[in-house]
């Protein structure tokens, strides 16, 4: 049966550490301790989990398998590598897990609407294909930027029923979707649920998209059992907002140093660090407060939030969630950067050694994993958390590389 | 002039205290100081916001001019700078309005203080809940500033418990749950959070939020003090003169609804 695991953190205030919290206009407290409150009590109800599960069993296609990624492994040479096979999930990437959570959560809530910010389109696809599920009026803000450049999902959010609204404001990207999504929020508070689609915003956020997440981290635990009678050395996975990458550490995280597996977290370098235009919170950000939660985050020496860059439009957000800052201060994990060069390589890498093409975000573990796994040793056990699959990306990636390979 | 005593001499003349806000650096930095000028002689106190890249508090209109007075090089300093010289304008109570993030970017302690100096009299951070950060709102009151904060029509009376036991200044009531921007009419239920805010203070309440004119004016007039926002930026983002609707709301404020 499943479970939605209890972790040490946060505290009853939704702090990691100091990171976390709730810094939204007060007109959405309320609303936030409701949606605490709904959450906790779910998460305790057998006939909530058993529904969960069935869905994610059965619509979204858990469990993902362990696979070993052999001629890989043996291209670098190093450290046994297995992926964690997100993107055979329904609609092709991680985000499912969390929005049936939420959207099952907002249904027992008696929400009847429910909204969400999207980047790249991947949350917004998934939200609009549970809202179908359940039959809930759907409207996803979209940045202006983004609804040109990726057409494809716009058109499936609307194929799934959905109303996706563009957003002209600041820089016409995920930052300025989510916003927009928080004024609908504010405004229809009292009828809608807000899906938030990582691990930032406002408690209980974090928290809640964290563990419907970890079932990727549970089920990596028991496999590694099954398959090496012990938990793995290392596990890689990119972050953007950080929602797979914490559902495959979390159920780590907390464990005793020794018996701690390597965490290591892949943050979007773009252009490089020193051109200013990348998406690194952690490798190049600072603490400050946005969208509800204080965290590592892009801004000017005046606090205005700088616009991120990555290839890879779902890791294409100024900040990072509280946990992983929390995790980075703490030595926990390790966050490395990854250019847009180097996971455009990975993303060629799998398809040709692997015949599997992943998405833009997923490639960014992969290009990382290429600088660690050859200096491990070979009875060693990595895991790369493939979030994603790359179909989405296909077209962009063309029209990078220029239609040559 | 103390906020108290701004509130106490509308009171004196039968009518709520008249809060204009304006964006800082807003057509333009001259424009805005013009725009000062002119709401000067209608105003008891005075709202002034410091531009913010993601202001996930503010409609449309606040969020264009604040957009466009970063555009034209709008900055902290330069705020300050404004506030020095409309402060040199008059006595009336001046607040500054902004997001928590710039703060943080400064240093609290610093950013605090060198608002004191420039002649601000308090602070407004729509999103600072002050349970957050209690340590914040304290050291902002040490430093002499007065620490104002929103309550919703969404709010527990729980809420509205906790939230007046930090604030100084007055109480901004929200009249609506959304964000900045003007309504044609304010909801009923504005009467019943201005009277469940009074109820457990003191301090003196304003309502803000969708004020637009006469009508809505007289409706948020139940309260000790009105704030007029969008409707103000959006005549001066058309290039009109701000007496006329300013005119119209202090009517409005002097004929408040029966009860
Ligand atoms: C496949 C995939 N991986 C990763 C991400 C990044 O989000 P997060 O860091 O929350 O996992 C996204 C976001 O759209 C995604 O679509």
């Amino acid at each position: 049966m499943l479970r939605l695991p209890d972790f040490p953190l946060p505290d009853p205030r939704g702090r990691f550490g100091p990171y976390g919290g709730r810094y939204v206009p007060e007109t959405l407290i309320p609303a936030l301790e409701e949606v605490e409150a709904a959450y906790r009590e779910a998460k305790k109800d057998p006939a909530f989990l058993a529904e969960l599960e069935y869905y994610l069993k059965t619509f979204a296609g858990r469990p993902t398998p362990l696979y070993h990624a052999r001629r890989l492994s043996e291209y670098w040479g190093g450290a046994q590598v297995y992926l964690k096979r997100e993107d055979l999930l329904h609609t092709g990437a991680h985000k499912i897990n969390n929005t049936l959570g939420q959207a099952l959560l907002a249904r027992r809530m008696g929400k009847k609407r429910v909204i969400a910010e999207t980047g790249a389109g991947q949350h917004g696809v998934s939200v609009a294909t549970v809202a179908a599920l359940f039959g809930l009026e759907c409207v996803v803000y979209m940045g202006e930027e983004d609804v040109r450049r990726q057409a494809l999902n716009v058109f499936r959010m609307k194929l799934l029923g959905a109303e996706v609204r563009p957003v002209a404001a600041g820089s016409r990207t995920l930052k300025d979707a989510t916003n927009e999504a928080i004024r609908d929020w504010l405004t229809h508070v009292r009828t809608t649920f807000y899906i938030l689609g990582s691990v930032v915003g406002p408690h209980p956020y974090p928290m809640m998209v964290r563990e419907f997440q970890s079932v990727i981290g549970e089920e990596v635990k028991g496999q590694s059992l099954e398959l090496f009678g012990r938990y793995p050395d290392a596990l890689i996975a990119a972050v953007g907002g950080g929602s797979n990458a914490i559902g495959l550490f979390a159920p780590f995280a907390y464990l005793p140093e020794k018996e701690r597996p390597r965490l290591i977290g892949v943050e979007a370098a773009g252009e490089g660090l020193s051109t200013g235009r990348h998406a690194a919170s952690i490798g190049a950000g600072k603490r400050g407060v946005l969208h509800g939660s204080y965290m590592y985050l892009l801004y000017d020496h005046d606090g205005q939030i700088t616009p991120a860059h990555s290839v890879s439009a779902g890791l294409d957000y100024p900040g990072v969630g509280p946990e992983h800052s929390y995790y980075a201060d703490q030595g926990i994990a390790e966050y490395a950067g990854v250019t847009d060069e180097e996971a455009l390589e990975g993303f060629k890498l799998l398809a040709r050694l692997e015949g599997i093409i992943p998405a833009l975000e997923s490639a960014h573990a992969i290009a990382h994993a290429a600088k660690v796994v050859p200096e491990m040793d070979k009875d060693q056990i990595v895991v790369i958390n493939l979030s994603g699959r790359g179909d989405k990306d296909v077209t962009e990636v063309m029209r990078l590389l220029g239609g040559e390979l | 002039m103390t906020t108290l005593e701004a509130f106490a001499r509308a009171k004196a003349e039968g009518r709520a205290a008249l809060i204009p806000y304006l964006t800082a650096g807003f057509p333009s930095r001259e424009g805005f100081l013009q725009a000062v000028k002119e709401v000067l002689p209608y105003a008891d106190l005075l709202e002034i916001g410091l531009p913010y890249s993601d202001p996930l508090g503010d409609g449309p209109v606040i969020q264009r001019a604040s957009e466009e007075a970063l555009r034209k090089g709008m900055s902290v300093q330069g705020v300050l700078e404004l506030f020095r010289e409309v402060r040199a304008l008059t006595e009336k109570p001046l607040f500054l309005m902004t997001y928590l993030n710039p703060v943080l970017a400064w240093g609290p302690e610093r950013f605090f203080s060198l608002f004191k100096q420039a002649g601000a009299t308090g602070l407004i951070l729509p999103d600072l809940p002050p349970d957050e950060d209690p340590s914040l709102v304290r050291l902002a009151q040490e430093i002499g500033l007065e620490t104002v904060f929103l309550l919703a029509p969404t709010s527990t009376d729980r809420r509205v418990e906790t939230v007046v036991g930090y604030a100084t200044g007055f109480i901004y009531a929200v009249s609506v749950t959304g964000v900045t921007g003007e309504r044609e009419r304010l909801p009923d239920e504005v009467r019943d959070l201005v009277r469940r805010i009074k109820a457990r203070t003191s301090l003196p309440v304003a309502v803000g939020f969708g004020v637009s004119g006469r009508e809505t004016a007289a409706q948020a007039a139940v309260a000790d003090g009105v704030v007029v926002g969008s409707a103000l930026v959006r005549a001066l983002e058309g290039g009109r003169p701000l007496a006329p609707l300013l005119e119209e709301i202090r009517q409005g404020l002097m004929q408040k609804e029966p009860a």
